[in-house]
Protein backbone atom coordinates (compact mmCIF):
# COMPACT_ATOMS: atom_id res chain seq x y z
CA UNK A 1 0.00 0.00 0.00
CA UNK A 2 1.62 3.39 -1.03
CA UNK A 3 0.03 6.72 0.42
CA UNK A 4 1.56 8.21 -3.28
CA UNK A 5 -1.07 8.85 -5.96
CA UNK A 6 -3.96 8.73 -3.66
CA UNK A 7 -6.60 11.43 -4.01
CA UNK A 8 -5.15 13.38 -1.19
CA UNK A 9 -3.93 16.58 -1.26
CA UNK A 10 -0.17 17.87 -0.19
CA UNK A 11 -1.33 19.25 2.82
CA UNK A 12 -3.19 15.94 4.02
CA UNK A 13 -0.11 13.81 3.66
CA UNK A 14 2.12 16.32 5.46
CA UNK A 15 -0.42 16.34 8.60
CA UNK A 16 -0.45 12.30 8.29
CA UNK A 17 2.92 12.10 7.87
CA UNK A 18 3.97 14.38 10.67
CA UNK A 19 1.07 12.90 13.05
CA UNK A 20 2.50 9.42 12.49
CA UNK A 21 5.80 10.83 13.27
CA UNK A 22 5.13 12.77 16.36
CA UNK A 23 3.27 9.91 17.93
CA UNK A 24 6.32 8.28 18.19
CA UNK A 25 6.60 7.59 21.91
CA UNK A 26 10.43 8.20 24.10
CA UNK A 27 11.92 4.69 24.59
CA UNK A 28 13.18 5.65 28.25
CA UNK A 29 10.36 8.36 29.06
CA UNK A 30 7.37 6.18 27.30
CA UNK A 31 4.64 8.55 28.94
CA UNK A 32 5.91 11.51 26.29
CA UNK A 33 5.73 11.64 22.34
CA UNK A 34 8.81 13.05 20.52
CA UNK A 35 6.47 15.32 19.56
CA UNK A 36 5.68 16.38 23.62
CA UNK A 37 9.33 16.39 24.00
CA UNK A 38 10.04 19.02 21.03
CA UNK A 39 12.83 16.09 19.56
CA UNK A 40 10.56 15.95 16.54
CA UNK A 41 12.15 18.91 14.20
CA UNK A 42 10.27 18.64 11.00
CA UNK A 43 8.54 15.98 8.47
CA UNK A 44 8.88 16.95 4.79
CA UNK A 45 6.77 14.79 2.08
CA UNK A 46 8.44 14.78 -1.24
CA UNK A 47 6.95 15.01 -4.87
CA UNK A 48 7.54 10.85 -5.01
CA UNK A 49 5.66 10.45 -1.67
CA UNK A 50 9.20 9.86 0.11
CA UNK A 51 9.65 10.98 3.37
CA UNK A 52 12.93 13.31 5.57
CA UNK A 53 12.35 13.44 8.88
CA UNK A 54 14.48 15.64 11.06
CA UNK A 55 14.88 14.84 14.79
CA UNK A 56 17.28 16.36 17.24
CA UNK A 57 19.11 14.77 20.45
CA UNK A 58 18.11 16.01 23.97
CA UNK A 59 22.00 15.23 25.21
CA UNK A 60 24.78 14.44 23.02
CA UNK A 61 24.93 10.95 24.28
CA UNK A 62 21.43 9.86 24.25
CA UNK A 63 21.11 6.88 23.50
CA UNK A 64 17.71 6.40 23.01
CA UNK A 65 18.27 8.16 19.49
CA UNK A 66 18.74 5.31 16.91
CA UNK A 67 15.63 3.57 18.82
CA UNK A 68 13.55 6.52 18.04
CA UNK A 69 14.86 6.50 14.45
CA UNK A 70 13.87 3.25 13.90
CA UNK A 71 10.87 3.68 15.70
CA UNK A 72 9.87 6.62 13.22
CA UNK A 73 10.31 4.38 10.06
CA UNK A 74 8.23 1.68 11.98
CA UNK A 75 5.29 4.58 12.48
CA UNK A 76 5.74 6.15 9.02
CA UNK A 77 5.74 2.66 7.30
CA UNK A 78 2.71 1.96 9.20
CA UNK A 79 0.57 4.76 7.75
CA UNK A 80 1.71 4.17 4.26
CA UNK A 81 5.10 6.13 3.87
CA UNK A 82 6.86 3.43 2.71
CA UNK A 83 10.35 5.40 2.08
CA UNK A 84 11.56 7.55 4.89
CA UNK A 85 14.88 9.00 5.86
CA UNK A 86 15.59 9.89 9.58
CA UNK A 87 18.67 12.78 9.81
CA UNK A 88 19.92 13.90 12.88
CA UNK A 89 20.27 17.55 13.99
CA UNK A 90 21.97 19.17 16.29
CA UNK A 91 21.51 22.80 15.40
CA UNK A 92 19.92 24.78 16.86
CA UNK A 93 20.44 22.71 20.27
CA UNK A 94 17.52 21.01 22.10
CA UNK A 95 16.21 23.31 25.12
CA UNK A 96 13.91 22.06 27.80
CA UNK A 97 11.39 25.17 26.54
CA UNK A 98 10.86 22.82 23.53
CA UNK A 99 8.74 20.29 25.84
CA UNK A 100 5.21 21.10 24.92
CA UNK A 101 2.76 22.61 27.89
CA UNK A 102 1.02 19.26 27.46
CA UNK A 103 3.60 17.14 27.56
CA UNK A 104 5.09 19.05 31.46
CA UNK A 105 1.75 17.74 32.30
CA UNK A 106 2.15 14.31 31.31
CA UNK A 107 5.40 14.15 32.78
CA UNK A 108 4.13 15.28 36.78
CA UNK A 109 1.69 12.85 36.44
CA UNK A 110 3.97 10.45 35.33
CA UNK A 111 5.90 11.15 39.07
CA UNK A 112 8.65 13.25 37.31
CA UNK A 113 8.96 16.55 38.02
CA UNK A 114 9.22 18.58 34.45
CA UNK A 115 11.84 21.10 33.89
CA UNK A 116 11.91 25.09 35.53
CA UNK A 117 13.55 27.84 34.12
CA UNK A 118 16.93 27.98 33.28
CA UNK A 119 18.09 30.52 35.27
CA UNK A 120 20.61 29.15 37.89
CA UNK A 121 21.89 26.16 35.00
CA UNK A 122 25.31 28.33 35.12
CA UNK A 123 25.68 28.83 39.08
CA UNK A 124 28.56 26.89 40.60
CA UNK A 125 26.54 25.39 43.91
CA UNK A 126 23.19 26.62 43.05
CA UNK A 127 20.26 24.33 43.60
CA UNK A 128 17.15 24.63 41.75
CA UNK A 129 13.98 24.43 43.98
CA UNK A 130 12.03 21.84 42.71
CA UNK A 131 8.60 20.55 43.48
CA UNK A 132 7.34 16.62 44.71
CA UNK A 133 5.78 15.75 41.46
CA UNK A 134 3.29 13.55 44.38
CA UNK A 135 2.37 15.84 46.90
CA UNK A 136 3.34 19.44 45.68
CA UNK A 137 5.63 20.35 48.33
CA UNK A 138 8.87 22.78 47.53
CA UNK A 139 10.71 21.35 50.91
CA UNK A 140 12.78 19.15 48.55
CA UNK A 141 16.52 17.95 48.47
CA UNK A 142 18.48 16.77 45.75
CA UNK A 143 20.11 13.79 46.28
CA UNK A 144 22.38 13.04 42.65
CA UNK A 145 22.81 15.80 39.58
CA UNK A 146 22.21 12.68 37.90
CA UNK A 147 19.71 10.20 38.12
CA UNK A 148 18.26 7.20 35.86
CA UNK A 149 18.90 8.65 32.45
CA UNK A 150 21.19 11.42 31.20
CA UNK A 151 18.38 14.58 31.53
CA UNK A 152 17.33 13.62 35.02
CA UNK A 153 18.61 13.96 38.44
CA UNK A 154 17.37 12.31 41.27
CA UNK A 155 15.25 14.68 43.96
CA UNK A 156 13.90 13.30 47.43
CA UNK A 157 10.70 15.09 49.09
CA UNK A 158 11.08 16.17 52.42
CA UNK A 159 7.37 15.96 53.35
CA UNK A 160 6.18 12.80 51.43
CA UNK A 161 9.85 11.47 51.67
CA UNK A 162 9.13 9.61 48.08
CA UNK A 163 12.25 10.31 45.94
CA UNK A 164 11.72 11.35 42.46
CA UNK A 165 13.36 12.05 39.31
CA UNK A 166 13.58 15.83 38.20
CA UNK A 167 13.93 16.39 34.23
CA UNK A 168 16.94 18.72 34.25
CA UNK A 169 16.67 22.05 32.71
CA UNK A 170 18.82 22.48 29.39
CA UNK B 1 30.10 22.94 6.31
CA UNK B 2 33.83 21.75 5.31
CA UNK B 3 33.42 22.89 2.25
CA UNK B 4 32.68 26.24 2.63
CA UNK B 5 35.57 26.62 4.15
CA UNK B 6 38.25 27.11 1.58
CA UNK B 7 39.81 29.91 3.96
CA UNK B 8 41.67 27.51 6.02
CA UNK B 9 43.21 24.15 5.28
CA UNK B 10 41.65 21.56 5.91
CA UNK B 11 44.65 19.87 7.73
CA UNK B 12 44.09 22.62 10.68
CA UNK B 13 40.55 21.47 10.85
CA UNK B 14 41.09 18.08 10.77
CA UNK B 15 43.51 18.33 14.07
CA UNK B 16 41.21 20.55 16.19
CA UNK B 17 38.18 18.48 15.37
CA UNK B 18 40.11 14.93 16.47
CA UNK B 19 42.14 17.39 19.25
CA UNK B 20 38.40 18.07 21.05
CA UNK B 21 37.19 14.60 20.18
CA UNK B 22 39.65 12.70 21.35
CA UNK B 23 39.97 14.75 24.50
CA UNK B 24 36.34 13.68 24.73
CA UNK B 25 36.42 9.90 24.01
CA UNK B 26 39.33 9.25 26.43
CA UNK B 27 37.97 10.93 28.80
CA UNK B 28 34.45 9.45 28.28
CA UNK B 29 36.07 5.81 28.42
CA UNK B 30 38.10 6.62 31.74
CA UNK B 31 35.07 7.55 33.34
CA UNK B 32 33.20 4.29 32.02
CA UNK B 33 35.67 2.16 33.65
CA UNK B 34 34.13 3.48 37.03
CA UNK B 35 30.86 1.54 36.12
CA UNK B 36 30.36 -0.81 38.65
CA UNK B 37 32.75 0.27 41.09
CA UNK B 38 31.57 3.73 42.23
CA UNK B 39 31.55 4.52 45.89
CA UNK B 40 27.82 4.95 45.93
CA UNK B 41 25.15 3.75 43.56
CA UNK B 42 23.91 7.69 42.74
CA UNK B 43 27.48 8.65 41.65
CA UNK B 44 28.13 5.01 39.85
CA UNK B 45 24.96 6.50 37.64
CA UNK B 46 26.32 9.68 37.57
CA UNK B 47 29.71 8.98 36.62
CA UNK B 48 28.37 6.56 33.46
CA UNK B 49 25.93 9.51 32.51
CA UNK B 50 28.93 12.19 32.71
CA UNK B 51 31.13 9.74 30.46
CA UNK B 52 27.74 9.22 28.22
CA UNK B 53 27.82 13.05 27.12
CA UNK B 54 31.34 12.58 26.60
CA UNK B 55 31.61 9.94 24.52
CA UNK B 56 28.44 11.39 22.86
CA UNK B 57 30.23 15.28 21.85
CA UNK B 58 33.31 12.51 20.97
CA UNK B 59 31.08 11.17 18.26
CA UNK B 60 29.78 14.67 16.86
CA UNK B 61 33.21 16.08 16.78
CA UNK B 62 34.79 12.69 15.31
CA UNK B 63 32.18 12.28 12.51
CA UNK B 64 32.90 15.89 11.59
CA UNK B 65 36.88 15.37 11.86
CA UNK B 66 36.04 11.89 9.30
CA UNK B 67 33.68 14.52 7.16
CA UNK B 68 36.65 17.15 7.00
CA UNK B 69 39.36 14.37 6.05
CA UNK B 70 37.22 13.49 3.30
CA UNK B 71 38.54 10.19 3.11
CA UNK B 72 35.51 7.73 3.50
CA UNK B 73 36.98 7.73 7.91
CA UNK B 74 33.46 7.74 9.75
CA UNK B 75 33.54 8.26 13.33
CA UNK B 76 33.94 4.27 14.56
CA UNK B 77 37.18 4.26 11.73
CA UNK B 78 38.95 7.01 13.29
CA UNK B 79 38.15 6.00 17.33
CA UNK B 80 39.00 2.05 16.77
CA UNK B 81 41.49 2.25 14.29
CA UNK B 82 43.87 5.02 15.17
CA UNK B 83 47.62 4.30 17.34
CA UNK B 84 48.35 6.15 20.12
CA UNK B 85 50.86 8.25 18.64
CA UNK B 86 48.31 9.41 15.97
CA UNK B 87 45.59 10.71 18.83
CA UNK B 88 45.49 14.32 19.73
CA UNK B 89 43.48 14.22 23.03
CA UNK B 90 45.27 16.04 25.87
CA UNK B 91 47.51 14.24 28.22
CA UNK B 92 45.50 14.85 31.38
CA UNK B 93 42.32 12.60 30.60
CA UNK B 94 44.51 9.91 29.53
CA UNK B 95 45.54 9.45 33.30
CA UNK B 96 44.52 5.95 34.98
CA UNK B 97 41.40 6.46 36.92
CA UNK B 98 43.19 7.12 40.17
CA UNK B 99 40.56 7.14 43.61
CA UNK B 100 37.30 8.80 43.22
CA UNK B 101 39.01 11.78 44.42
CA UNK B 102 41.45 12.27 41.15
CA UNK B 103 38.78 11.48 39.12
CA UNK B 104 36.42 14.27 40.57
CA UNK B 105 39.67 16.70 40.86
CA UNK B 106 39.90 16.03 37.19
CA UNK B 107 36.41 16.36 36.15
CA UNK B 108 37.05 20.05 37.87
CA UNK B 109 39.89 21.04 35.95
CA UNK B 110 38.71 19.38 32.28
CA UNK B 111 35.20 21.19 32.79
CA UNK B 112 36.11 24.94 34.61
CA UNK B 113 38.15 25.13 31.11
CA UNK B 114 35.82 23.27 28.76
CA UNK B 115 32.57 25.16 29.59
CA UNK B 116 33.69 29.00 28.97
CA UNK B 117 35.63 27.05 25.69
CA UNK B 118 32.44 25.80 24.18
CA UNK B 119 30.34 28.72 25.65
CA UNK B 120 32.56 30.76 22.98
CA UNK B 121 33.06 28.36 20.81
CA UNK B 122 29.37 28.87 20.21
CA UNK B 123 29.88 31.66 17.93
CA UNK B 124 32.75 30.14 15.60
CA UNK B 125 32.28 30.34 12.35
CA UNK B 126 32.35 27.15 11.11
CA UNK B 127 28.67 26.23 12.04
CA UNK B 128 29.54 22.64 12.55
CA UNK B 129 31.75 23.39 15.44
CA UNK B 130 29.15 26.02 16.81
CA UNK B 131 26.27 23.39 16.68
CA UNK B 132 28.43 20.80 18.61
CA UNK B 133 29.64 23.37 21.11
CA UNK B 134 25.35 24.74 21.67
CA UNK B 135 25.07 21.37 22.42
CA UNK B 136 28.27 20.64 24.98
CA UNK B 137 27.74 23.80 26.83
CA UNK B 138 25.17 22.71 28.40
CA UNK B 139 26.24 19.40 29.54
CA UNK B 140 29.51 20.72 30.82
CA UNK B 141 27.70 23.16 33.16
CA UNK B 142 26.19 20.09 34.86
CA UNK B 143 29.66 18.54 35.09
CA UNK B 144 31.22 21.33 36.44
CA UNK B 145 28.39 21.92 39.25
CA UNK B 146 28.42 18.09 40.12
CA UNK B 147 32.76 18.16 40.09
CA UNK B 148 32.86 21.50 42.32
CA UNK B 149 30.32 19.85 44.84
CA UNK B 150 32.42 17.22 45.53
CA UNK B 151 35.45 18.58 45.41
CA UNK B 152 34.31 20.84 48.18
CA UNK B 153 32.77 18.08 50.17
CA UNK B 154 35.95 15.76 49.90
CA UNK B 155 38.51 19.27 50.13
CA UNK B 156 36.30 19.95 53.01
CA UNK B 157 36.04 16.85 54.87
CA UNK B 158 37.71 14.26 56.83
CA UNK B 159 41.68 14.21 56.96
CA UNK B 160 41.62 11.42 54.86
CA UNK B 161 39.33 13.07 52.03
CA UNK B 162 41.00 16.02 52.06
CA UNK B 163 44.98 14.78 51.52
CA UNK B 164 43.62 12.38 48.82
CA UNK B 165 42.08 16.16 47.38
CA UNK B 166 44.88 17.54 47.89
CA UNK B 167 47.35 14.88 46.41
CA UNK B 168 45.08 14.56 43.09
CA UNK B 169 45.39 18.46 42.86
CA UNK B 170 49.55 18.50 43.29
CA UNK B 171 49.42 15.60 40.80
CA UNK B 172 47.20 16.89 38.10
CA UNK B 173 48.58 20.16 37.87
CA UNK B 174 51.46 19.78 35.83
CA UNK B 175 48.39 18.61 33.17
CA UNK B 176 46.63 21.61 33.32
CA UNK B 177 49.06 23.75 31.17
CA UNK B 178 48.53 21.47 27.85
CA UNK B 179 44.65 22.95 27.64
CA UNK B 180 46.30 26.38 26.82
CA UNK B 181 48.78 25.22 24.36
CA UNK B 182 48.36 26.84 20.97
CA UNK B 183 50.09 25.47 17.49
CA UNK B 184 50.49 26.74 14.11
CA UNK B 185 47.24 24.91 12.69
CA UNK B 186 45.20 26.12 16.00
CA UNK B 187 46.70 29.68 15.28
CA UNK B 188 45.47 29.84 11.69
CA UNK B 189 41.97 28.76 12.99
CA UNK B 190 42.07 31.46 15.47
CA UNK B 191 42.66 33.59 13.10
CA UNK B 192 39.40 32.26 11.24
CA UNK B 193 37.39 32.83 13.98
CA UNK B 194 36.66 28.58 14.11
CA UNK B 195 38.73 28.69 17.48
CA UNK B 196 38.87 30.19 20.48
CA UNK B 197 42.35 31.32 21.87
CA UNK B 198 42.53 29.88 25.13
CA UNK B 199 44.24 33.15 26.53
CA UNK B 200 41.24 34.62 26.54
CA UNK B 201 39.73 31.87 28.95
CA UNK B 202 42.37 31.91 31.62
CA UNK B 203 41.04 34.47 33.93
CA UNK B 204 37.76 32.41 33.83
CA UNK B 205 39.69 29.58 34.92
CA UNK B 206 41.69 30.57 37.18
CA UNK B 207 38.27 32.31 38.87
CA UNK B 208 36.40 29.28 38.70
CA UNK B 209 39.44 27.36 40.70
CA UNK B 210 40.06 29.81 42.97
CA UNK B 211 36.81 30.18 44.16
CA UNK B 212 35.71 25.90 44.43
CA UNK B 213 39.20 24.91 45.54
CA UNK B 214 38.77 27.93 48.50
CA UNK B 215 35.75 26.59 49.81
CA UNK B 216 37.54 22.91 49.27
CA UNK B 217 40.21 24.38 51.58
CA UNK B 218 42.52 23.12 49.17
CA UNK B 219 45.75 24.55 47.76
CA UNK B 220 45.91 25.68 44.48
CA UNK B 221 49.81 25.11 43.02
CA UNK B 222 51.97 27.68 42.11
CA UNK B 223 52.08 27.18 38.43
CA UNK B 224 55.33 26.08 37.68
CA UNK B 225 56.38 22.94 34.66
CA UNK B 226 54.09 21.97 32.97
CA UNK B 227 53.46 18.70 30.58
CA UNK B 228 53.25 18.77 27.22
CA UNK B 229 52.54 15.98 24.14
CA UNK B 230 49.36 15.12 23.65
CA UNK B 231 48.21 17.81 20.66
CA UNK B 232 51.61 15.99 18.96
CA UNK B 233 51.03 12.45 19.74
CA UNK B 234 53.27 12.24 22.19
CA UNK B 235 51.54 10.53 24.97
CA UNK B 236 52.23 8.68 28.13
CA UNK B 237 51.89 5.13 28.07
CA UNK B 238 48.36 4.74 29.67
CA UNK B 239 46.53 5.87 26.55
CA UNK B 240 48.20 2.75 24.62
CA UNK B 241 47.02 0.29 27.22
CA UNK B 242 43.51 2.13 27.24
CA UNK B 243 43.40 1.65 23.71
CA UNK B 244 43.89 -1.77 23.09
CA UNK B 245 40.94 -2.54 25.80
CA UNK B 246 38.61 -0.13 23.90
CA UNK B 247 39.48 -0.80 20.46
CA UNK B 248 39.84 -4.96 21.06
CA UNK B 249 36.87 -6.28 19.81
CA UNK B 250 37.04 -3.88 16.45
CA UNK B 251 40.15 -4.82 15.58
CA UNK B 252 39.91 -8.35 16.37
CA UNK B 253 36.55 -8.25 14.29
CA UNK B 254 36.74 -5.21 11.93
CA UNK B 255 32.94 -4.34 10.69
CA UNK B 256 31.57 -5.89 13.35
CA UNK B 257 27.92 -4.51 14.25
CA UNK B 258 25.82 -4.98 17.19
Amino acid sequence: MSAVGQTTTDNDLQTRAYQAAASVCDPEIPVLTIGDLGVLRDVIVDDTGKVKVRITPTYSGCPAMNTIAIDVEVALATAGFEEAQVELVLSPAWSTDWMSNEGRHKLRAYGIAPPVESGSRGSLFGVDKIACPQCGSEDTAIISEFGSTACKALYRCNSCLEPFDYFKCL
Amino acid sequence: MAAELEIVSREALFDLALRLGDTSLVLGHRLSEWAGHGPLLEEDIALSNLGLDLIGQARSFLSYAGEVEGKGRDEDKLAFFRNAPEYKNLLMVELPKGDFAFTMVRQLLFSAFHLPLFRRMINSTDTTIAAIAAKAEKEMSYHLRHSSQWVVRMGDGTEESHARCQKAVDDLWPYTGEVFEVDNNARELIEAGIWVDPEYLRDEWNGTLDAVLNEATLKKPESGWMQSGGISGTHSEHLGHLLAEMQSVQRAYPGLKW
